[in-house]
């Protein structure tokens, strides 16, 4: 299903951050979100979602169809790897996690205590996460923070795989990942402050 | 649901996880009391249903800040609130793993603590029996308070504040039966209130914690 973001303005902390912002992610397509820090790509994200509500505008296809990974990876430092994983993979109603232990090379950790992984390792068990949720829309916030060369290209391999399959991603990253996706610069929707009106220019 | 309420009680019981932090507290309280109050068993036996609830009621208490805060700082919140679960459900397994976890153990340990206070023998019963109507309400008020405070610092202190008025009618109702079970008085009224309170709070709450935790994720 095609994700379809119209003329869409969103707040943080009640200040509008970006506005006007319209664009299409197709099936088997990645676009690859920039701008500079403080922009709004994170609250974009996290509004597409569904964990906030846009300001204004309309956003059609999202409906229990997107997979997020945010800043933080939401794991249990008491579980093992193969916990964490079978817990995502019972909540979003899937079976096996053998592909995402194997896509991101952490059939070894399996066993072990994700408290005990090292932040790299972290975060590609968060990121294995993602296939174990059997979303078709990826939304990924700098999904290769904390990641070697090897990890990157793991991560970007699974993204090729996952378009391949009639999925599509939208990721916040500052560096290239190689992949064949558009770019989308949030840059130009950065939202313009509220001119003053009479009234309050009066009163100033 | 099944797999929300397996995982928190697997992380519950872990190292680290807060069991038995309520139950020990509840013991140390009780223990507690006759030290305070000295040893006459008939002054005892008479405030032992209050206290019994009472402890019972602030060691449900202890636990609540870790309720949703662990799952808030370590992001799996806001993955639930993407996942097919709906909220609403997130927050009764979240409350009926605190029950599991923190006020069934009470339950349980309530009649030997019992013993200590020279609880009157008709009085067992009827104390199991209203911290088995009770508790349950405990957990899902706290359920709430947690929610309204997720995501703030030192949100601990205002959520004893938030959820202490909350627990009055449940303590006064639930203490009632507890004392007038212990006296061999009719227990009806006061007991059906009490399940009249847990019933009302397990049906209405969920939903207005869920509300509550949607705005406080934005």
């Amino acid at each position: 299903m095609t994700l379809t973001v119209s003329d869409l303005s969103i707040t943080r902390g009640g200040i509008p951050v970006l506005e006007g912002l319209s664009f299409e992610l197709p099936p088997g397509k990645a676009l690859i979100l920039r701008g500079p820090n403080g922009i709004g790509k994170t609250t974009l994200l996290r509004t597409l979602a569904g964990l906030q509500p846009p300001l204004e505008g309309t956003i059609e296809g999202a409906e229990d169809q997107i997979a997020y990974a945010a800043h933080s990876d939401g794991l249990k430092p008491t579980l093992t790897v193969t916990e964490n994983l079978m817990f995502w993979a019972s909540v979003f109603g899937t079976s096996g996690i053998q592909r995402a232990l194997d896509t991101f090379d952490l059939n070894e950790l399996a066993e072990r205590h994700a408290g005990n992984l090292s932040a790299g390792q972290k975060r590609r068990l968060g990121l294995a996460r993602m296939l174990v949720t059997g979303r078709p829309i990826w939304m990924l916030d700098e999904p290769t923070v904390s990641l070697d060369i090897n990890a990157v290209q793991m991560f970007a391999d699974a993204v090729r795989a996952h378009l391949g399959q009639g999925g599509s991603a939208l990721i916040a990253t500052h560096i290239d990942l190689g992949l064949d996706g558009e770019v989308l610069d949030v840059g130009p929707n950065k939202a313009k402050p509220k001119p003053i009106d009479d009234f309050d220019g009066g009163f100033l | 649901m099944i797999a929300l309420l397996l995982r928190d009680l697997k992380l519950a019981f872990r190292a680290g996880g807060g069991f038995g932090l309520g139950l020990a507290f509840f013991l140390i309280v009780t223990v507690m009391v006759p030290f305070a109050v000295g040893p006459q068993s008939s002054l005892l036996s008479t405030i032992a249903p209050g206290v019994l609830w009472l402890g019972a009621l602030l060691a449900c208490l202890l636990s609540l800040d870790r309720l949703l805060a662990l799952d808030w700082e370590d992001g799996s919140l806001d993955l639930l609130a993407t996942a097919p679960l709906p909220l609403e459900s997130v927050v009764t397994i979240k409350a009926l793993a605190h029950w599991l976890t923190t006020g069934l153990p009470l339950v349980l340990a309530a009649p030997f603590l019992g013993v200590l206070l020279n609880l009157p023998v008709p009085g067992f019963f009827w104390l199991v029996m209203s911290l088995l109507i009770g508790t349950p309400a405990m957990s899902v008020i706290g359920t709430f308070g947690a929610a309204l405070t997720v995501g703030l610092k030192r949100g601990g202190l205002l959520l004893s504040l938030l959820v202490l008025p909350l627990y009055v009618p449940t303590l006064i109702f639930g203490a009632e039966v507890a004392r007038r079970g212990a006296t061999a008085m009719e227990v009806q009224t006061p007991l059906l209130m009490l399940a009249g309170i847990t019933a009302a709070t397990i049906a209405l709450l969920p939903f207005a914690s869920a509300a509550v935790l949607r705005i406080n994720l934005r």
